[in-house]
């Protein structure tokens, strides 16, 4: 029987959320093919979680321990894929930081092509049709993946999690022995833990109608009141250097897709409303009734932020104080 | 230092894109192509560090057609020393422009070889990465923090939460972010020196590659929403939308 594998992430020892994503892409794929889906977890010990996976569509949950493996690894994980990847009709990721450096080197060990950021799937007569934005969602492209295995990563914050109760039956998995090239040896925390863009379920970002980058508190503190938020930034205010690099939304930034991004003092260019266009509720504040990104959002309102947002605000604590 | 740059002409981020004929790629009329933003940062720090190690040789690959020429010009006219046209009309399969690279650059004796993180055409984030598997050579991928101190590479790159610290030895392959450094602007001087520069021109051929386009199509326009209301005032009906109508808060 056809099997698809969903690689998991974890992180100090704890399984990460984008991981029940791509078990859930993963199941579709196998829903629609007749197959089975094998869930691999990548760790330096037991994780944290790795009993969702299970209730989350996984058939087996592969254990690929190694002491090398606390931290990212990325030759030793991609080896370990690689060693079983071949068996596979499909090799699934997460569109994450270590997804995006793992799946193409998995790809060029098993010699074959792979797809990035696949935001829905199809199977089409047995074959693998993948969908994913490209010139930073201003378009959209179909693509055949061919290659045996298929090899795609998955945007987060696109496949939801699924309750789809199956076995998820344990199974250990050789690490086999591997070049080390690279070492990670620390994942340096911001001082204040930080949600980031493309994870968070809300997003609120502010561009150059702040005036200044001080006036950033503003945003910060409407996105503490809304609770599980991130803080984005448009480009401008990015390379004006009043924000982290991270933070950025737009075609030279971060794709996001909250399920609520509010725009503040940001006009609109068509490089940023390439980034965030895709969220599925869109608010912008902005004093220019013109502005560009009235143009999608779904509720706006016209008025001085530094009136309007504090009042927001407000009234967002209030609601959550109820 | 030996240090090779691999660049991609792509289109202005400002660019309206326009599906072609084809139905499976864009409309190039009228839409201006720079060097690749991502690839940029890769530039500059080849530039840095043959400046810094006081000798060396910079050298720009572009995978791409005739019109790609311009594009290393303009990396010829920032400093970097040559440059070789690998001459394709490229693949929408990463693994088939990477297999094309490796082959040229596997001979080069290169110390570092820097990419992009990834093309803002495509944003495929493979080529370097599969490049540098191919090569068997350790590959940091998106790296906005980086330093080269006796033969060993530190990097930084971010993760979602943190910044993840990595280190390996020369030689390597190294994929830049944003944040890694800014990018200098050809001066006049430079751009008149880049018409001197040596230019090769390698026609390759790229297979057929396991991944193909089928459709390329405009995402559907978001209905324009509504203008809840003027001043602070209409925060409160926004508050309620959210909750009731939206139901996100």
């Amino acid at each position: 029987m056809a099997a698809i594998l969903a690689v998991t992430e974890q992180r100090h020892g704890a399984l990460r959320k984008v991981s029940l994503e791509v078990v859930a892409a993963a199941r579709a794929l196998a829903d629609a093919m007749g197959a089975t889906v094998d869930a691999i977890v990548l760790s330096a010990g037991p994780v944290e979680g790795g009993a969702s996976l299970g209730p989350s569509g996984a058939d087996r949950v592969l254990s690929a321990t190694h002491e090398g493996f606390g931290l990212y690894n990325p030759d030793g994980y991609a080896a370990t894929i690689a060693s079983i990847g071949g068996t596979y009709a499909a090799v699934v990721f997460a569109a994450s930081a270590a997804g995006r450096d793992l799946a193409p080197r998995v790809a060029a060990k098993l010699r074959t092509g792979c797809a990035t950021d696949v935001t829905a799937l199809e199977v089409e007569d047995g074959t693998i049709v993948a969908t994913r934005p490209v010139y930073a969602g201003k378009a959209i492209q179909k693509l055949v993946l061919g290659g045996s295995p298929a090899i795609l990563s998955v945007r987060p914050n696109t496949f939801a999690p699924i309750k789809a109760d199956r076995a998820g039956t344990a199974a250990p998995v050789a690490v086999p022995a591997f070049i080390q090239r690279v070492t990670v040896t620390e994942i340096k925390a911001p001082p204040v833990a930080a949600l980031d863009v493309t994870e968070a379920p809300i997003v609120v970002s502010g561009g150059r109608g702040l005036k200044d980058p001080a006036n950033f508190k503003l945003v910060e503190d409407l996105a503490a009141a809304l609770g599980s938020a991130a803080v984005g930034a448009s480009r401008a205010v990015v390379d004006a250097g009043w924000r982290e690099h991270g933070a950025q939304v737009g075609q030279t930034g971060k794709t996001v897709a909250p399920s609520l991004y509010v725009a503040i003092g940001i006009s609109g260019a068509i490089q940023h409303l390439a980034g965030m266009r895709t969220s599925k509720v869109i608010v912008a504040i902005n004093k220019d009734k013109d502005a560009p990104i009235f143009k999608v959002a779904d509720y706006g309102i016209v008025g001085d932020l530094f009136e309007v947002v504090p009042r927001l605000t407000e009234e967002i604590r209030k609601l959550k104080a109820e | 230092m030996k240090i090779a740059v691999c660049l991609k002409r792509v289109p202005d981020t400002t660019a309206k894109i326009v599906v072609g004929g084809n139905g499976k790629t864009i409309d190039e009329a009228g839409v201006k192509f720079v060097p690749n933003p991502y690839d940029e940062y890769a530039l500059e720090a080849a530039l840095a560090l043959k400046e810094k190690a006081g000798a060396g040789e910079t050298v720009v690959f572009s995978l791409g057609t005739d019109l790609a020429q311009e594009t290393i010009r303009t990396a010829l006219a920032m400093g970097i020393d040559r440059g070789v046209l690998l001459q394709s009309p490229g693949s929408a399969d990463g693994f088939e422009v990477a297999q094309a690279l490796a082959a040229e650059l596997g001979a080069g004796g290169f110390d570092l070889i820097l990419f992009g993180k990834m093309a803002v055409d495509d944003y495929n984030h493979q080529v370097g990465v599969m490049v540098g598997e191919l090569l068997g050579l350790p590959v940091i991928s998106a790296v906005s923090g980086l330093s080269i101190e006796g033969g060993r590479v530190h990097a930084e790159r971010e993760v979602e939460g943190g910044v993840e610290v990595a280190t390996c030895a020369l030689p390597a392959v190294i994929t830049t972010d944003k944040g890694i450094n800014t990018p200098r602007l050809p001066s006049l001087k430079g751009i008149m020196a880049a018409k001197k520069k040596p230019f090769e021109i390698k026609p390759v051929t790229l297979g057929a590659g396991s991944v193909t386009v089928t459709a390329l199509s405009l995402p559907p326009e978001r209905q324009a929403g509504r203008i809840v209301g003027e001043g602070p005032d209409a925060a409160v009906l926004l508050v309620q939308l959210l909750r009731n109508e939206a139901k996100v808060i």
